[in-house]
């Protein structure tokens, strides 16, 4: 597999795998007005991966999008482990998407400017609806860390939980320096300071306080994986495993 | 059950140009919320290119009965009307 | 006198304001009527989301989210259109959970393969849509307001569950099956949709005569059918009702008769998934009732910190 399919199918599962996720809160939502904003999340989500799974489509020369999406196995996977968390309460919804989100939004300014055409496009139309989702999850987290005695202490344990999963984000492998060596990829280590800046600026607001860093998870990019994916594509991909010959 | 989230109105501007319109209300425990909630229902389709959030509460209507008291009176001032008036034969663009 | 000048500007088609006078019963039905409506937008979106996660391609998945989230919408509108009537939304849910208001029967059926997407689409919002464009028309403002936006977001739906079936029942064998089986099992709660027959159907008259409703049950029933009919057989599925044919003198087709027993038990609470409906959405409002306390303690606050 070339570095430039492994770099695009990365970004296509991250987009993928959390939509799938936003998509499980359908008929769940706290209020039926925020229903239909997690649904549109995840309708953004879906649009996005299915955007870079065309491009690596295209790139493999075999595979159609929809064979990426649905006939690859967990190791195949090359999301970050944060979107693979499962939902838990909004809480640890809004806190997930929140860091990701944060993440997302500089990561795609920056590929906005890649060397590859369709990588920058396909980034440039992904800016705008991440600074929404980013917006929507940073007034979310600062309603509910300002909230209530009951809610702040929920939201900082979420907080707390899935803070290891943030260091992931911000890695640089062989792929990423390749490919940064070429002007196609993103210098994931530089968007960390002004995503400290970002994360930090909405804590206070919301009352909560930054957790320490300590063991941070790592692999997803590679096709490590909590075991929450597995159970996750076994669901998304059951009609396309099960009717091998069908067309949908 | 105590209610929750106040009840927002929204107006809905479709494109730069036009005035904004009444589509529905939402409900939100916040303006910023309010506005939130009227860009993800009400502009699911394209519809917007600005809204406008107003609390239902702050709103202030006419009331049925006192609508022929409001309207009535205007109806018979047709001099307010430019067909009122009458025209000497063969003067245009007046 | 109140009554006559009402029933005037009902007759000569003019539409009631939610601040005009109006009968007692009127509002009665109206509450009624357009919450259960909303209720049944909303409880809808579970048979259906029950799928979403396995839609088989993203195309699939994103066009079922789009009309899922399309529901909640519509309950949003209709609730809206219900509260102008003089009713919260938290007492409409709250009689929703305490069964004292009702929702369309036909989704405590379960959706048990892909092609119930399919079958719910082009059947059941196909049913709903007759009577949706019927009630554009209605003579409550806000409620007619509602319809119209609804009819014109629906159309798509109706269109996406047939072109399921059409792809399913050209497809593989195995595929082929599930279209029909699933036309099997939607056919008869579909068409039970449109309420018992005329003559048993007691709110009709005063419905009627208030033009709440435009067209009685039975008038959309039939409307619904000769609809159906030919779309069934250009995509080769075959519609479960020997009884089934052409009537030439009406200019209509005749059918069998529905299994009201089936709909009745279904209608009081004993259909396969009443009760999981019913739980699964007081258990989201119920889980999601710290989120709303949050957010209403934080505006409570003096300084508002979320950024505009």
């Amino acid at each position: 597999m070339s570095s430039l399919l492994q770099y695009t199918l990365r970004i296509a599962d991250s987009s993928l795998i959390l939509g799938q996720r936003m998509s499980e809160w359908c008929a769940k939502g706290p209020t039926l007005e925020e229903d239909i904003a997690l649904s549109n999340i995840a309708l953004d989500l879906f649009g996005q991966a299915n955007g870079f799974y065309e491009y690596a489509a295209e790139l493999d020369g075999e595979k159609s999008a929809d064979d990426l999406a649905f006939l690859r196995n967990e190791r195949e996977f090359f999301n970050h482990q944060i979107v693979e968390l499962e939902n838990g309460h909004f809480g640890d919804t809004i806190v997930r998407n929140f860091l990701h989100d944060g993440f997302n939004f500089l990561f795609y300014t920056e590929l906005a400017k890649s060397k590859d055409e369709t990588l920058a496009a396909l980034a440039a139309k992904s800016i705008k609806e991440v600074k929404y989702h980013l917006r929507h999850t940073s007034n979310w987290l600062i309603r509910l860390g300002d909230g209530t005695e009951e809610s702040n202490p929920k939201v900082q344990t979420s907080l707390n939980n899935i803070w290891q999963f943030t260091g992931e984000l911000f890695e640089m492998d062989e792929i990423d320096n390749e490919l940064l060596s070429a002007g196609i990829a993103v210098d994931n280590a530089s968007i960390k300071s002004e995503w400290d800046n970002i994360v930090n600026k909405t804590l206070k607001k919301a009352k909560l306080s930054r957790p320490e860093d300590g063991y941070m998870a790592t692999g997803g990019k590679k096709g490590m994986h909590t075991e929450h994916l597995g159970f996750l594509l076994a669901e998304m991909q059951f009609l396309q495993r099960a009717h091998p010959n069908a067309k949908w | 059950m105590a209610a929750n989230a106040d009840v927002w109105e929204v107006f809905i501007q479709s494109k730069n140009g036009l005035a904004h319109k009444h589509v529905g209300n939402v409900h939100a425990a916040d303006k910023v919320m309010a506005l939130e909630n009227a860009r993800d229902l009400y502009t699911r389709r394209n519809e917007g290119s600005c809204i406008w959030v107003v609390k239902a509460t702050d709103i202030i209507s006419s009331e049925s009965e006192d609508s022929e008291a409001f309207f009535d009176p205007s109806n018979d001032k047709m001099y307010r009307h430019p067909t009122f008036y009458n025209m000497p034969d063969g003067a245009k663009h007046i | 006198m109140n009554e006559t000048i009402f029933q005037k500007r009902i007759d000569a088609e003019k539409k009631i304001e939610p601040k005009d006078w109006m009968p007692d019963g009127y509002r009665k039905h109206l509450i009624r009527q357009i919450s259960q409506h909303a209720h049944s937008e909303v409880i809808g979106m579970q048979p259906e989301g029950n799928w979403i996660s396995r839609a088989p391609t993203l195309r699939a998945k994103m066009i079922l989210l789009a009309k899922v989230q399309d529901e909640a919408g519509h309950g949003l509108y209709l609730y809206s259109a219900c509260e102008t009537l003089g009713i919260s939304r938290e007492e409409l849910i709250q009689q929703l959970h305490d069964e004292k208001a009702k929702y369309s029967s036909i989704f405590n059926y379960p959706t048990l393969s892909w092609a119930d997407m399919g079958a719910i689409g082009w059947l059941v919002d196909g049913a709903a849509i007759v009577n949706q464009v019927s009630l554009q028309r209605t003579s409550y403002g806000p409620y007619s307001r509602g319809m119209i936006k609804i009819c014109k977001e629906e159309s798509f739906h109706q269109r996406q569950g047939y072109e399921i079936m059409a792809q399913m029942a050209s497809g593989t064998a195995k595929q082929k099956e599930m279209a029909q089986d699933a036309l099997n099992r939607f056919w008869w709660p579909s068409i039970m949709m449109f309420g018992p027959h005329d003559a048993d159907s007691p709110r009709t008259g005063n419905a009627i005569k208030w033009k709440i409703k435009r067209q009685t049950n039975d008038e959309l029933r039939q409307s619904f059918i000769d609809k159906t009919v030919e779309q069934a057989e250009v995509i080769g599925l075959e519609i479960p009702d020997p009884d089934l044919k052409w009537n030439e003198e009406r200019g209509h087709y005749d059918f069998g008769e529905m299994d009201w027993e089936e709909f009745w038990n279904v209608v009081n609470g004993n259909g396969p998934c009443n009760k999981q409906r019913l739980a699964h959405h007081k258990k989201a409002h119920d889980d999601g009732a710290w989120v709303r306390d949050a957010a209403k303690a934080h505006a409570k606050k003096p300084k508002i910190a979320a950024t505009n």
